[in-house]
C-alpha cells in the first residue's frame, strides 16, 4: 500500500488553485459592529427606511444575545472563539456606483473572474447562463437582465431589489428565516451587504439557469450575503451558486442566509458548489462557512430541491431545509460533503412536514480523508396535520485512510401515525481490492481513487445541471487530498 | 527471448513465504497452465505477476518483454501488457461498465503513445467484443460488476481482456463458479484471443477448463515450487490420480528441515 499512500499524499499536497488575491481599492467601514456601522452600511446602500428598521431590530436582537451562550454549540465542530468586533462588515470595490455594461467593470475584477472561469463574458449568453457576480459585498455586474425582464423574471442583486422592488422584498424578507432564527442568521440580518434576488412570476418557466459566484477577497472581511428567491404560482427556476475565496492565514467568517419561497405548483431547484478556501494542511486559515438556508413550500404541489457539493471551508455548518407547508409539496436534499486535512463539516437538512401527502427525500454522501471530520445531521419532523407524509433518507459515508471520522445524527420526530419513514445508512472504506482492480486495468492511483469517489457520489451529481456536474467532479478530484494513515 | 521469464522467484504474503523459488519461461504464442492443490501458491504467482503490492517479493527476478517487471507498479505492468482476469471481480458502485472500460482502454492507449478513443470509435469495437462473449449490452450501463451473476462477472473479465489486448493474459481460476454454458462462452472468448503475439497463463484447480482451453504446457505447483512440467496429457494424469502422489514426491525430495 505504501506507494498508494504516497500518491495520495502527493495529491494532498496540491495547492489550493483558487488562492489568488486581487489588488483593487476597497471602500471599507471600520472594524467592529454597533448601531452606527449598521446605519452607515444602510446609508451607503441608500436603503429605504423599512430596511434600516429591520437591520436595527436584528442587530438589537443579536446584541442582546449572550455571545458565549447563543452561538450554536451543538454542532460537531471545534474552533477558537470568534471576535465579532474584529471583523470588517462592509467592503466594496471603490468605483463609480452605476455600471451600464461589462466594459465599465474594473479590468482587474474581470481578470479575477476569468481565472475563476466564471462565464461572465457576453459570449456565454450562448451557454444560456445568466450571472450575477458578487465581488466581496457588492454586485458588480448582472447580465441577461433584459432577456429575463421580457418574461417578467427579476434577477438582480439584493441591493438593487431593495431599490427597485421594495414591495416584494418587504413582503418576503425574513418570512422563511426570521432575524431571530439563530445567532448567525441574526448577525446576517443586521449586516448583510448584498446577495441575489430572484422573482419568477406566475406560470413562467425561467428559460436559463441563474447563476451567482461569490468570492471573498478583502482580508478580514466577513461576507454576509443574503439571497431571496420567490417562485410565484406555477413558476419554475433553477439557481446555481459557486463559491471560492483566496488564501488567507486568518479564518474568515461567512454567514449567509438563503430564503426560498415556492407558491402553488411552483418549483425551485437550488444547486451549490462550495469551494471556499479550506485552510492549509495543518488546518491554519480557511473559511468558517456558517450558513442558514431554508425553503418554504408554501403552496400546494410545490417543490424545493437542494443539491450541494461542499468541498471547501475550514468549517461547514449548514442545513439547507424545507418547510413542507402546502399539501402534496415535495422537499429534496442531495448532498456531497468532502472533508480533508483538518476540515470539519457538520451538514445535513431539516424536513418539516406540515401539509398532507408531503414527501421528502434526503441523500447524503460524506467523504472523509486526512484528519477530516464529517458529520451528517438531519431532522425529519412529521407534524400532527401531515397525513400520509413520506420520507426517504439515505446517508452514506466513505472513509479514506484511518485518521478521519464520519458521524451521523439523524433525528426523526413523528406526530402522525400515517407517516411512512425509511432510513438507510452505510459506512465504507475505499478498499485496497477496488484500487488494485482499477490499477490492474491501467488506471493511475489518483485516477482510481477519484473514480471510486465519483461513483460513490453519482446519485447526487446526477441532480446537478450538466455543466455543474462536470465541474463538481473535477473539483472533487482536486480536493481529494486524501491521506491514508 | 521469452516474453516472460521468471527466475528463482520467492514471495511472502502476510509474513508467510508462499513462493519458494519459481522458475518459468513463457514464449509469445504459448498457453501455459499452472495447476496445483489449494494453497500451493498459484494465485500468489498471478498476483505477483500483476504487481499487487501486498505480495512482497523477497528474491528472484521477472523479465517481461525484456523489462524488469518487479520494478513496475500495477498500473505500469497493466499498461505494458499484463492483464489478470480476477478470480473475484470487484464491484465499483456508481461507475458504468462502459465508462470504466473506456477509461481503462484510454489509460493503456495513452501509455502506449496511441490516441485516446472517443465514444464513436469505441462503440463498434466494444459491440463486436460483446457479441463474442454473448453479453447483453444492457450490462454495460450498469455499475461495474454490481449485481452481476457469477457468470456475468467472469465474462466481463474476458470482455475487458478482449478490449485491452494484453501481451500476457493471466486467468486466475476463471472457471470457478461457472456453469457449463458460461464455461464454454468464456473459453470461446479466450480461444479467440490466442495469437502468436500473445501468451496466456491459465491458473486452475481442475482439468475441466483445459478441455476447452487446451494448453501447450502444464506446470504443477506444490508448496511454492513447480514440481512437474509437461504437455496437456499431464493435466489428464492429474485428473485421474489427483495431486497426492506429486505432493508426496515433492516432500521426499525436500530436506527434513523445510
Amino acid at each position: 500500500m505504501s506507494t498508494n499512500v504516497d500518491t495520495i499524499r502527493n495529491l494532498a499536497e496540491r495547492e489550493y488553485k483558487w488562492g489568488f488575491v486581487t489588488e483593487i481599492e476597497h471602500e471599507q467601514v471600520p472594524k467592529g459592529l454597533n448601531e452606527e456601522i449598521i446605519r452607515t452600511i444602510s446609508a451607503k446602500k441608500q436603503e429605504p427606511e423599512f430596511m434600516l428598521e429591520w437591520r436595527l431590530k436584528a442587530y438589537r436582537h443579536w446584541a442582546s444575545l449572550e455571545k458565549a451562550e447563543a452561538e450554536p454549540k451543538w454542532a460537531n465542530v471545534k474552533y477558537a472563539p470568534i471576535d465579532y468586533q474584529n471583523i470588517v462588515y462592509y467592503s466594496a470595490p471603490k468605483r463609480k456606483p452605476e455600471l451600464k455594461s461589462l466594459d465599465e467593470v474594473d479590468p482587474e475584477i474581470l481578470r479575477t473572474y476569468e481565472k475563476l472561469g466564471i462565464p461572465l463574458a457576453e459570449q456565454k449568453m450562448l451557454a444560456g447562463v445568466a450571472v450575477d457576480a458578487v465581488f466581496d459585498s457588492v454586485s458588480v455586474a448582472t447580465t441577461f437582465k433584459a432577456k429575463l425582464a421580457e418574461l417578467g423574471v427579476i434577477f438582480c442583486s439584493f441591493s438593487e431589489a431593495v431599490q427597485q422592488h421594495p414591495e416584494l422584498v418587504q413582503k418576503y424578507l425574513g418570512t422563511v428565516v426570521p432575524y431571530t432564527d439563530n445567532f448567525f442568521a441574526s448577525l446576517n440580518a443586521a449586516v448583510f451587504t448584498d446577495g441575489s434576488f430572484v422573482y419568477v412570476p406566475k406560470t413562467v418557466r425561467c428559460p436559463m439557469e441563474l447563476s451567482t459566484y461569490f468570492r471573498i477577497n478583502a482580508a478580514e472581511t466577513g461576507q454576509f450575503e443574503r439571497t431571496l428567491i420567490v417562485a410565484d404560482e406555477g413558476a419554475y427556476v433553477s439557481y446555481l451558486e459557486g463559491c471560492t475565496a483566496p488564501i488567507r492565514d486568518e479564518n474568515q467568517l461567512h454567514a449567509a442566509v438563503v430564503e426560498l419561497v415556492a407558491l402553488d405548483n411552483a418549483q425551485i431547484k437550488y444547486s451549490t458548489v462550495q469551494n471556499w478556501y479550506p485552510g492549509d494542511k495543518e488546518g491554519k486559515g480557511g473559511i468558517y462557512n456558517f450558513v442558514t438556508k431554508r425553503g418554504k413550500c408554501l403552496g400546494v404541489n410545490s417543490k424545493i430541491s437542494w443539491t450541494q457539493v461542499e468541498t471547501g471551508s475550514a468549517i461547514t455548518w449548514k442545513y439547507p431545509s424545507c418547510i413542507l407547508q402546502g399539501d402534496n409539496s415535495i422537499g429534496e436534499f442531495y448532498s456531497v460533503a468532502l472533508t480533508n486535512n483538518y476540515q470539519q463539516a457538520d451538514t445535513g437538512t431539516k424536513m418539516i412536514h406540515l401539509g398532507k401527502n408531503t414527501t421528502s427525500t434526503i441523500v447524503s454522501k460524506g467523504i472523509s480523508a486526512g484528519h477530516g471530520q464529517n458529520t451528517y445531521r438531519g431532522m425529519v419532523k412529521i407534524m400532527k396535520g401531515a397525513e400520509r407524509a413520506r420520507n426517504y433518507t439515505q446517508c452514506d459515508s466513505l472513509l479514506i485512510g484511518d485518521q478521519c471520522g464520519a458521524h451521523t445524527f439523524p433525528y426523526i420526530e413523528v406526530k402522525n401515525s400515517t407517516a411512512r419513514m425509511e432510513h438507510e445508512a452505510s459506512t465504507s472504506k475505499i478498499g485496497e481490492d477496488q484500487l488494485f482492480y482499477l490499477q490492474q486495468r491501467g488506471l493511475k492511483t489518483e485516477d482510481a481513487v477519484s473514480m471510486i469517489v465519483n461513483g460513490f457520489c453519482k446519485q447526487v451529481f446526477r441532480e446537478l445541471p450538466m455543466e455543474f456536474a462536470v465541474e463538481a467532479q473535477k473539483l472533487l478530484s482536486v480536493s481529494l487530498e486524501g491521506s491514508v494513515g | 527471448m521469452s516474453l516472460l521469464e521468471i527466475k528463482n522467484l520467492r514471495a511472502v504474503v502476510a509474513g508467510h513465504e508462499i513462493l519458494k523459488g519459481i522458475n518459468l519461461k513463457v514464449n509469445a504464442g504459448e498457453v501455459h497452465s499452472v495447476m496445483g492443490p489449494n494453497g500451493s501458491g498459484k494465485s500468489t504467482l498471478a498476483q505477483v505477476l500483476s504487481r499487487r503490492e501486498a505480495y512482497q517479493v523477497t528474491a528472484g527476478e521477472i523479465r517481461f518483454n525484456g523489462k524488469d517487471l518487479l520494478a513496475m507498479k500495477a498500473e505500469a505492468a497493466a499498461c505494458e501488457g499484463v492483464f489478470m482476469a480476477f478470480q473475484y471481480p470487484v464491484e465499483i458502485p456508481g461507475i458504468s461498465n462502459a465508462y470504466f472500460l473506456r477509461s481503462a482502454l484510454n489509460a493503456v492507449r495513452k501509455y502506449r503513445g496511441q490516441d485516446e478513443m472517443d465514444a464513436m470509435d469505441f462503440l463498434p469495437l466494444f459491440r463486436e467484443k460483446l457479441k463474442l462473449l454473448e453479453m447483453d449490452e444492457k450490462l454495460m450501463n450498469r455499475s461495474v460488476n454490481e449485481g452481476f451473476s457469477g457468470g456475468e462477472k467472469k465474462r466481463n473479465e474476458i470482455l475487458q481482456m478482449a478490449m485491452l489486448e494484453p501481451k500476457l493474459a493471466i486467468l486466475d481460476e476463471t472457471d470457478s463458479g461457472l456453469d457449463i454454458d458460461a464455461l464454454r462462452i468464456v473459453a470461446q472468448g479466450v480461444n479467440a484471443m490466442r495469437s502468436p503475439e500473445r501468451a496466456m497463463l491459465v491458473v486452475t484447480h481442475y482439468q475441466r477448463l483445459l478441455n476447452h482451453i487446451v494448453p501447450d504446457f502444464v506446470h504443477v505447483l506444490v508448496d511454492g515450487r513447480i514440481v512437474r512440467s509437461g504437455g496437456p496429457e499431464l493435466a489428464l494424469e492429474l485428473e485421474a490420480k489427483g495431486y497426492a502422489p506429486l505432493e508426496a514426491e515433492a516432500k521426499e525430495t525436500l530436506p527434513a528441515w523445510v
